[in-house]
């Protein structure tokens, strides 16, 4: 059993074997593997249509892929499953929708079930402990419509981690947030991976504001994934073979840029 | 007394006035609890098509002789059911396919309502189905109306949470096991049934006011989802009540010295009722806003020795 206290830390908890997908007579994921272990940090990094979403898609159990296997916890994924958090790219909530911060949380906990939620203390004070956990008490009243871009992510979040996953799920949540909430949210993430021994799988077109956190990242381009540590991937011979084209990767300070072209020099 | 001045004698002692309160009632309540959700999901547009179409049902129900209620359910049915087949909920999605059939539909209802009106050699068919009156609701149509209020009511509140996680973003709801297009169905059906009920006490032209008008002031009014819906409803019982007091009471009033239609009213005291929240509700965060300047400012002041410097923004 997994359960086992004296399992390993190291323990897979998400493998992706070949893995391949077409879409509208496109292929878009072509044989993709991967694993993560059990609290680990993973940036999954790729240009804009590179197949992020779509691989998010697969091991949500949203979309059947045309080959190739998913499993959580050393099981198959059935149609969808609960041990996933899941925070899903350009979520926008008109101003004009009754829905504070608070009931969006709520409906992280129980929004499958049928009927009105009875309110009951213990409820009520996950619901709160929550909140304070991501910092987001503040505007827990607030209509989430009137959320700023960082805010929401924050309460996303918290709704993602009410079902107590294994794995957290998050589609591009830095797109479209300032440089501080974006550092705000990484170190957010970070310390849910590893207080709560929760595995995170964030995707993002730049690595950079990962590198802090990132254990491992799954660079994907070409329909083809390569998976590692920074080092190991982010080089200049592996990301030019995965794009089947010269790229050269530049290190200016601290912070990695990836160009097109050869090396210089 | 005040009352009497509002109150024609003989209000509450009457037959149809008591019967058009409680179906009143009964239709202003579920079209508000399902207004706030078509609202929140943008489905307006699907209201009127679903409202407009119910126009051939209830023709044609006149025409073979059975209340229009039993029309405008079956053909809100199965509008409902083609309009998730062709997903064409939202005004953005097929607009053009949705308009000549939208189109051919009421041509359909024309032709119904001409016949409707030489077989009874009277208006009154035309009048009922395109503006409704509730005085005239009788015989199976008023448990009818009031079985599936109750029914619609029932559903509203078993899908309430679903349908609010799959009003607010399909990914999220989907992520969470919730089957999402048989969510979608289930409301297009409760979307159907209401319009049916609120075409029973306004009409098929009006059927969307009921349903959206209370839902969007309520909305104004209120941070909840769950509150919303009965402030909804209230709103709607309001203005539906009022409208039947003051139909009753316009029976000597000019021209006709007939009385006005309920519908009329109905509508008229949604409208202002909208307009005047509107109002209040930007005065309210103009005020609000207002106040937050004030403190800014303070808040920005480094020092507050250096109150007589110039500001930089008229340097």
């Amino acid at each position: 059993m997994s359960s086992d206290p004296r399992a390993p830390i190291d323990e897979t908890l998400l493998s992706v074997d070949g893995v391949s997908v077409w879409l509208g007579g496109r292929q878009v994921l072509d044989e993709v593997s991967f694993c993560i272990r059990k609290g680990e940090f993973t940036g999954l990094i790729g240009s804009n249509g590179a197949g992020k979403t779509t691989l998010f898609r697969v091991i949500l159990g949203l979309l059947k892929p045309n080959g190739g296997t998913v499993h959580l916890d050393g099981q198959d994924l059935g149609r969808s499953s609960r041990s996933i958090g899941y925070v899903p790219q350009k979520v926008v909530v008109d101003p004009d929708v009754p829905l504070r911060s608070r009931d969006l949380v709520a409906l992280g906990l129980d929004g499958n079930r049928f009927g009105f939620a009875v309110p009951r203390r213990a409820r009520n004070e996950a619901i709160d402990a929550m909140l304070d956990a991501v910092d987001a008490t503040r505007f827990a009243n607030a209509r989430v419509g009137s959320l700023s871009g960082g805010e929401l992510q924050r309460v996303l979040i918290a709704h993602a981690l009410m079902s107590r996953p294994k794995l957290l799920l998050l589609d591009e949540p830095l797109a479209n947030l300032d440089i501080r909430s974006e550092q705000e949210v990484v170190t957010l993430l970070g310390k849910v991976a590893a207080e709560q021994q929760i595995a995170v799988l964030l995707s993002a077109h730049d690595m950079n504001p990962l590198l802090e956190v990132m254990d491992r990242v799954v660079y994907l381009a070409n329909g083809h994934a390569a998976t590692g540590s920074t080092e190991e991937v982010v080089r200049t011979e592996v990301l030019s073979e995965l794009y089947g084209h010269p790229v050269a990767v530049l290190h200016v300070h601290d912070r990695i840029v990836v160009v097109a072209g050869p090396a210089p020099g | 007394m005040l009352s009497s001045i509002l109150v024609e004698p003989g209000f509450f002692g009457s037959q149809p006035v008591r019967t058009a309160l409680v179906v009143g009632a009964v239709v202003a309540l579920v079209s508000g609890c399902v207004g706030v959700f078509t609202v929140i999901r943008g489905q307006s547009f699907a209201g009127e098509a679903l409202s407009d179409m119910g126009t051939l049902g209830g023709s044609g129900a006149y025409l073979v002789g059975v209340s229009p209620l039993w029309g405008y359910v079956g053909v809100g049915m199965v509008v409902a059911g083609t309009m998730e087949l062709f997903g064409v909920q939202r005004r953005r999605g097929r607009d053009v396919a949705t308009g000549i059939v939208l189109g051919a539909m009421l041509g359909l209802s024309a032709l119904f309502l001409y016949w409707d009106t030489v077989d009874h050699s009277t208006t009154g068919a035309t009048i009922t189905i395109l503006f409704g009156s509730l005085f005239t609701v009788s015989g199976v149509t008023v448990p009818a109306t009031i079985v599936l209020g109750i029914v619609g009511l029932g559903a509203v509140a078993l899908l309430y949470r679903p349908l609010l996680l799959t009003s607010l973003n399909t990914d999220l709801a989907a992520a969470r096991g919730i089957p999402v297009r048989r969510v979608g169905l289930a409301f297009l059906v409760l979307m159907g049934v209401s319009v049916s009920l609120s075409s029973v006490a306004v009409g098929t032209i009006l059927g969307t006011a009921l349903l959206i008008g209370p839902a969007a002031t309520a909305l104004r009014l209120t941070r909840r989802p769950g509150l919303a819906m009965l402030v909804a409803g209230g709103i709607g019982i309001a203005v539906t009540w009022l409208g039947i007091l003051l139909s009753y009471d316009s029976y000597y009033w000019p021209p006709a010295k007939k009385g006005w239609p309920v519908s009329f009213f109905v509508v008229a005291a949604i409208f202002l009722f909208y307009l005047a929240v509107d109002a209040w509700t930007w005065w309210r965060s103009r005020s609000i806003r207002a106040s937050r300047g004030d403190r800014a400012v303070r808040v920005h002041r480094p020092d507050p020795e250096a109150r007589d410097e110039v500001p930089c923004s008229r340097v």
